[in-house]
């Protein structure tokens, strides 16, 4: 019962703001079939890091980077449609993997502190960003695209259109579900997508390397000494998982349409997180469908609070400072109470 | 014999600070080479070191206390910060009102902290993580607390609506740079804020006599080493949360003086990142995740800062677009990788 305590107070919560705020049923399927697609890939992005013993990987920010510099070449080279979404898919691919590979070397580094560093990480790396499209984009990089370099010469701009491959993914599949009274659009093909990377997270841990990682989740220490290579184990599991936050990444752009160049990137880490731990996860134990029920929970909670915090104090500012709030009060949660278990397994100090 | 010296110098001071002096000193000549006013440049980093410094300082005793970087500073800045909207409210000015502000927020920053403290302590291995979501999740809470506060004086409130805090409030009619005005000195474009470097200068005094005390020494020592501390009669458990509120206290003084500098009180989401660059601050000016010293913070304070004020002015006399945004960005958080990174600094 305790394991549930969390996702059934986000369950009541949501279900009040439902009731304070009225809302359609209609307007909310609709918003939970479109947030469900393009969100749930980058939250299960987070299993192979918690699980391999890494914790909550805030780096996941530097996967969506990674994503984001993929969609921007191919909108720059006019591809669009479904072969510029594999094409930005593929492109992200090797760039992925080298941050993956630098973050998991600084994790490597900070063993103990991965997740502060994670934060830190993803904050250092907003600012390499800007500098390069900001500053290096049409000065010393050769870019020559008027419509997505600012006025004065160089740099792009704030927000870059998507639409050439909006909904490349989305409606591949057309399928319109009527309820409520109305038609629900399904993204059935990204939901099929986000399903084949929940298959291949649980067939992950089936292999080798998958139980390895687990063992070192467990105790890198007894794993390291069984003769698992804890520490190159460690930076492969974090590649996989920027991997899979630059695809994440890919998968909200192509929904939204629409990118802002140099902010897109930045709540990811966040809200990712905080879906995932709305379901129950902790820091040490995530599985799969903690993820995609985390998903839906979490963004319940975002599109009804403003309009409960609405209806009930006449102010939509109060839900969206109450959703934020509730963001980072998980995040808090969920980590005060991982310190407050760890301290209390054996080898580590005991309190006076 | 240079190359060795050379090695010297870099072991000391350690290849990033190395790095940011350099740059500093780039900054100066390029400003000096377009025949830019220097001594404004001068008399606005004085005035950004003195508006920052007890910020930095507020760092100090969580890094000697064992609890890290304290990223939960905005705990301190929001108490600091309640105090001020108190003192607006009933209109007290002048020194009376910086004093109460300060007393206030420093009042209510006891108890806070002594809650921290006591989490902190509960959350072993993983305060600085604690620290910062609990300061942005307290950030978020309190923006709820100031739309809803029961503030009804209209120079806090929307005049619009008459309900909820404005997001910046002047200080113009209470304490707007009564520090800084004091024995404020000119010299032609040269504009030193005298009383605001003195109140710095004094705070850093009292911080350093009181880690000299017997509370202060026992802080430090079962920060250094918790067992040892143990052996001898510490108990950490009660240093670390002393630490906590001494850190807690310092954020709100800290914040009373950047806002009579500032002019202006900044609510809502103001206080959300104010904890990475005074953190960047002292480790710039060589502190270390687990020690730190009143040299650290003034070094760090006075390198950083100045950096930051004179970066936009100097870098757009050579290049277009604002660079220094990205600069700060990269160079804040490139520092607390590095300190977060260094090996033998395990505690």
């Amino acid at each position: 019962m305790k394991r549930f305590a969390v996702p059934i107070l986000f369950l009541t919560l949501c279900l009040a703001g439902i009731l304070v705020a009225r809302i359609e049923p209609l307007f909310l399927a609709t918003e939970m079939s479109i947030r469900f697609g393009r969100n749930s890939l980058l939250v299960l992005a987070l299993i192979i890091p918690i699980l391999a013993g890494l914790g909550l990987n805030f780096g996941i920010t530097i996967g969506a980077m990674a994503g984001q510099i993929a969609a921007i070449l191919i909108v720059h080279w006019g591809i669009g449609g479904l072969p510029g979404f594999a094409l930005a898919a593929l492109v992200a691919l090797p760039i992925a993997v080298v941050f993956g590979w630098l973050v998991g070397w600084l994790f490597n580094m900070a063993k103990g502190r991965e997740m502060i560093t994670g934060l830190i990480a993803g904050y250092f790396a907003n600012g390499i960003y800007q500098f390069v499209f900001l500053f290096l984009a049409g000065t010393l990089i050769p870019f020559r695209n008027e419509t997505m370099i600012l006025p004065q010469g160089f740099g792009l701009r704030n927000t870059i259109d998507l639409t050439p491959i909006q909904y490349a993914l989305d409606d591949l599949l057309p399928v319109k579900l009527p309820i409520f009274g109305g038609n629900v659009r399904i993204p059935v093909a990204t939901i099929l997508v986000v399903l084949a990377f929940c298959l291949a997270i649980v067939a992950f841990f089936r292999t080798k390397l998958g139980q390895e990682l687990k063992a070192m989740g467990q105790d890198a220490h007894v794993a390291a000494i069984a003769g698992i290579p804890v520490d190159r184990n460690r930076i492969t599991a974090t590649i996989l998982s920027t991997v899979l936050g630059a695809w994440g990444q890919l998968l909200f752009l192509q929904n939204m349409g629409t990118m802002n160049t140099y902010n897109s990137h930045e709540q990811v880490g966040m809200f990712a997180i905080a879906a995932l731990l709305v379901s129950g996860a902790t820091v040490k134990k995530a599985t799969v469908a903690q993820a995609l029920i985390g998903t839906i929970l979490f963004h319940t909670l975002f599109v009804v609070s403003p309009l409960a915090g609405k209806a009930l104090a006449g102010d939509a500012q109060i839900g969206e400072y109450f959703r934020v709030f509730v963001a980072y009060a998980v995040i808090t949660l969920a980590l005060v109470l991982h310190a407050w278990q760890g301290r209390r397994r054996p080898g580590s100090t005991a309190p006076a | 014999m240079i190359a060795a010296r050379w090695g010297d110098l870099v072991r000391g001071m350690g290849v990033p600070r190395l790095i940011i002096v350099a740059f500093l000193l780039v900054l100066f000549s390029v400003a000096a080479g377009t025949g830019m006013n220097l001594a404004s440049l001068i008399s606005q980093s004085v005035d950004r070191i003195a508006r920052n410094g007890i910020l930095v300082l507020a760092l100090l005793p969580a890094i000697q206390g064992g609890l890290g970087l304290n990223f939960g500073l905005p705990l301190g800045i929001l108490c600091g910060l309640v105090g001020c909207v108190i003192t607006i409210n009933f209109g007290v000015a002048g020194w009376t009102g910086f004093a109460m502000a300060t007393f206030l927020g420093s009042l209510l920053a006891v108890p806070i902290g002594w809650v921290y403290g006591w989490l902190l302590n509960r959350t072993r291995g993983q305060e600085m993580m604690v620290g910062t979501y609990i300061g942005f999740a307290m950030v978020s809470l309190m923006s709820i607390f100031w739309l809803l506060a029961p503030f009804r004086n209209p120079r806090l409130v929307w005049a619009i609506g008459g309900k909820g805090l404005r997001t910046t409030l002047t200080l113009n009619e209470n304490f707007e740079k009564i520090l800084d005005k004091f024995l404020q000195i000119r010299i032609g474009d040269l504009v030193l804020p005298t009383g605001a470097l003195l109140y710095f200068g004094l705070i850093c005094f009292l911080v350093w006599i009181f880690f000299r005390t017997r509370a202060g020494l026992s802080i430090s020592a079962a920060g250094d080493n918790p067992r040892f501390a143990r052996a001898s009669g510490i108990q950490d458990s009660r240093t670390r949360i002393q630490a906590a509120m001494l850190t807690t206290v310092l954020g709100a003084a800290g914040i009373v003086a950047f806002s009579q500098s500032y002019g202006f009180v900044q609510l809502y989401q103001a206080p959300l990142m104010m904890a990475f660059p005074a953190v960047a601050c002292i480790l710039i000016g060589g502190a270390s995740v687990v020690r730190a010293s009143i040299r650290n913070v003034i070094i760090g304070t006075f390198l950083f800062q100045t950096i930051l004020t004179i970066a936009l002015p100097v870098t757009s006399q050579v290049i277009q677009g604002d660079v220094s945004e990205t600069a700060r960005l990269v160079i804040q958080n490139g520092m607390i990788l590095y300190a977060l990174t260094r090996r033998g600094d395990r505690t």
